[in-house]
């Protein structure tokens, strides 16, 4: 075999590799959109039904039980909100940490990394009862508050591995030219990280979006995002899988389509920093 | 000045009427949390008729999971956090937070007829003769299986079989090749999955969940006899994966044509015998639940009701919608509405006496006989201290019903035996009993 071939067969196999990786994930979306349009009988047939006469009856049950966009504006309003309040707290903090490390920097950092490995459920009751208390129950800005705090440390490490690469020499240059640090941020640091703020925001977007467990613990009606909706179509007694389907699907095109066009940005930030 | 006056005076009183009629009109809104069962799914469509006989009165839904219901009504009403107005609880939270004062009486007065509820569901939700939780629909258990497959085998299935007999018939029908297992029966671990199934089978084979010290009994015969027989049986003429199958999935697989048997809830019976869902609706028969030794808690007793919490803001609108959705007037009006067939069952005996009713529903008798034939205050051969046919009313329940569900599932699965299970699941409750101090 010449060394062209092998550079050949090389490239065929990663790239059999990639798509039945791709494959494997795609999968359950795939199944999940291809169930909303079965009825309740085909969802749960055994073997599987993978042609048949699709259905938009699912989603006519959805629409009509329940209020889709109320849902979704919620889902929006607590995912962005808490986006934008999270982006706030950590261009500062990541460029102070980055910029102006101190003996400590690390062990913060990690300190925060280190708050996502509680388990949620450890801080359930004095959360829940700290939200009775100030009236915030089934209301979207516990949900923004909370959802914020949840993804402040990736998005305060994702910053700082970008920031850090950043030339210091720019900075010195501006300061040179009697920059403050507010204009150093505004003016310099954050134009030059447009992509890792977007892709930073758009993870933190995502995982917000698709957050389940607050979402579901702290509202009822008023604020309920798409998640508690989607949780709404589980039933003990009855089938269920093609309406759950359905509005799964339905929870999941937003996110979907808006990750589709900033996907460029999306694969950029995955490849900044450390890696890069 | 006098004119002027009379107008002021008029003004101020016309002024003074209006606010007292917008006042009087002011919206109040009540918070429904609810699960996603059929049954509730149509109240929730037929709430804009409460809602123009009530003209005051909002009602917004919350559907939730099961799994997520009961913790987050259980968070509201421990922490009276007043979020929901009315919430749908079961007959194991009912006497136990009516016992707490967590949940309001249900008021039975006036053209209600709380006599017309069937006494064991009515029994089952009380606490010291008050009903805390008003029954939206109730369930107990009995045997669904498929005639022309037992005919086939030259078998039959009667009322209150033995256990014995229910095995051979399996056996008969059982014919894995043909995709067709003998029987199907709850797998899954959970006090309210396998656990539900398990001890009213246990029960009738003589077996208590504890003494009258509370000592947990999962050691004894009868508990071995019982579970040993369950395992067997499933092993030998269940479906594969029957210990991850829980009402859900053998309704699945019964609707398929693939159980010979399914021995579950008797709310089943409209979804098996219902053309648009089921394959095998024109084949289904029904039987009461086997027995061993006693009839007693052989089959079990469940109502799904609704519960108005104490710290509720709005009570007598909570009141009123509790009132009317479980009243013999709603049940008319789905009978009205979506035909005889679909109206909640197992809460009023009125139900029951109606002829449309009896001819919609082909499972009627059964379910009834069923539901009439279980009494939680007397469900074990030997005396026990606790209320409950498929659980024993106590808060610790839940975690020991669990554990339990878990070895026994475990058991089922092959990775470990019958005694090693019930030894790791009494020793789990000898625990929990003790450090709730009940010795």
């Amino acid at each position: 075999m010449t060394l062209n071939q092998q550079r050949k067969l090389k490239t065929i196999l990663t790239g059999l590799f990639a798509w039945t990786i791709a494959l494997v994930l795609f999968f359950p979306i795939f199944w999940m959109f291809i169930t909303s349009f079965k009825t309740e009988l085909q969802a749960i047939s055994i073997p599987p039904t993978l042609f048949f006469e699709p259905t938009l009856e699912n989603f006519e049950i959805v629409q009509e039980r329940s209020d889709y966009i109320h849902h979704a504006w919620n889902s929006v309003v607590t995912s962005f909100g808490a986006t934008i309040l999270a982006l706030i707290i950590a261009i500062p903090a990541a460029y102070s940490m980055a910029f102006f490390p101190g003996k400590r920097t690390k062990d913060i950092l990690l300190w925060m990394l280190s708050t996502k490995m509680l388990p949620a459920v450890g801080v359930l009751v004095p959360i829940y009862i700290l939200c009775r208390d100030y009236g915030l129950l089934d209301s979207r800005t516990a949900l923004v508050i909370i959802f914020t705090l949840m993804n402040l440390p990736i998005v305060v490490w994702m910053l700082f591995s970008y920031f850090k690469d950043l030339p210091k020499e720019i900075l010195e240059a501006a300061r040179m030219d009697g920059a403050t640090p507010w204009d150093e941020v505004v003016k310099v640091v954050m134009p030059l990280s447009v992509g890792a703020i977007s892709s930073t925001a758009l993870l933190s977007i995502v995982l917000c979006w698709n957050e389940a467990f607050w979402s579901l613990n702290l509202t009822a009606s008023e604020a309920a995002p798409l998640t508690a909706m989607i949780a709404s179509y589980s039933s003990p007694e009855g089938l269920f899988w093609a309406k759950l389907s359905a509005a799964s699907t339905l929870a999941c095109a937003p996110i979907v389509i808006f990750g589709w066009f900033c996907q460029k940005q999306l694969v950029q930030g995955l490849t900044f920093g450390a890696v890069k | 000045m006098k004119r002027l006056t009379k107008n002021t005076l008029a003004y101020a009183v016309s002024i003074t009427a209006a606010m007292s009629a917008a006042s009087s009109f002011a919206e109040t809104q009540i918070t429904v949390a609810t699960v996603n069962n059929g049954h509730m799914i149509e109240m929730q469509k037929l709430t804009p008729q409460f809602e123009k006989a009530n003209p005051g009165i909002k009602v917004k839904w919350v559907t939730l999971e099961e799994g997520v219901l009961r913790q987050n009504v259980t968070q509201d009403i421990a922490n009276k956090s007043g979020l929901y107005d009315v919430m749908t609880i079961g007959m194991y939270e009912a006497p136990i937070w009516g016992e707490r004062g967590w949940l309001q009486a249900v008021d039975t007065s006036g053209n209600y007829d709380a006599n017309d509820i069937l006494p064991s569901i009515r029994g089952g939700l009380s606490y010291k003769g008050t009903m805390y939780a008003a029954p939206f629909y109730g369930e107990s258990s009995m045997v669904m299986y498929r005639k022309d497959l037992v005919k086939a085998a030259g078998m039959e299935i009667n009322d209150r079989d033995s256990w014995e007999h229910i095995r051979d018939v399996a056996a008969a029908v059982n014919d894995p090749s043909k995709g067709i297992y003998g029987i199907c029966l709850r797998g899954k671990a959970g006090w309210g999955d396998n656990m539900a199934f398990m001890t009213a089978m246990a029960n009738s084979f003589g077996a208590r969940w504890f003494d009258e010290n509370w000592k947990p009994q999962l050691e004894t015969k009868e508990w071995k006899d019982a579970v040993t027989f369950y395992v067997d049986l499933l092993t030998k003429y269940g479906p594969p994966g029957s210990s991850s199958n829980s009402f859900n999935e053998s309704l699945a697989l019964f609707n398929e044509g693939k159980c010979g048997m399914w021995i579950d809830a008797t709310i089943a019976a409209s979804f098996v015998t219902d053309p648009k869902q089921s394959k095998v609706a024109d084949q289904v028969g029904f039987a009461q639940s086997p027995i061993s030794v006693t009839e007693k808690g052989a089959n079990w007793l469940w109502a799904w009701a609704l519960g108005i919490p104490a710290a509720t803001k709005n009570a007598d609108a909570a009141q009123k919608f509790v009132r009317w959705a479980t009243s013999k007037e709603y049940i008319q009006l789905v009978g009205n509405t979506n035909g005889w067939a679909a109206v909640p069952t197992g809460t009023r005996a009125s139900t029951y006496q109606n002829p449309k009713f009896q001819k919609a529903a082909v499972f009627a008798e059964a379910e009834l006989k069923a539901i009439n034939s279980a009494n939680p205050n007397d469900s074990t051969l030997k005396p026990s201290p606790y209320v409950g046919v498929q659980f024993a009313a106590i808060p610790e329940f839940q975690a020991i019903g669990t554990t339990a569900g878990q070895m026994i599932s475990g058991a089922l699965a092959g990775s470990m035996t019958v005694d090693q299970a019930l030894k790791s699941a009494n020793k789990s409750a000898d625990r929990q009993m003790r450090q709730a101090g009940y010795y």
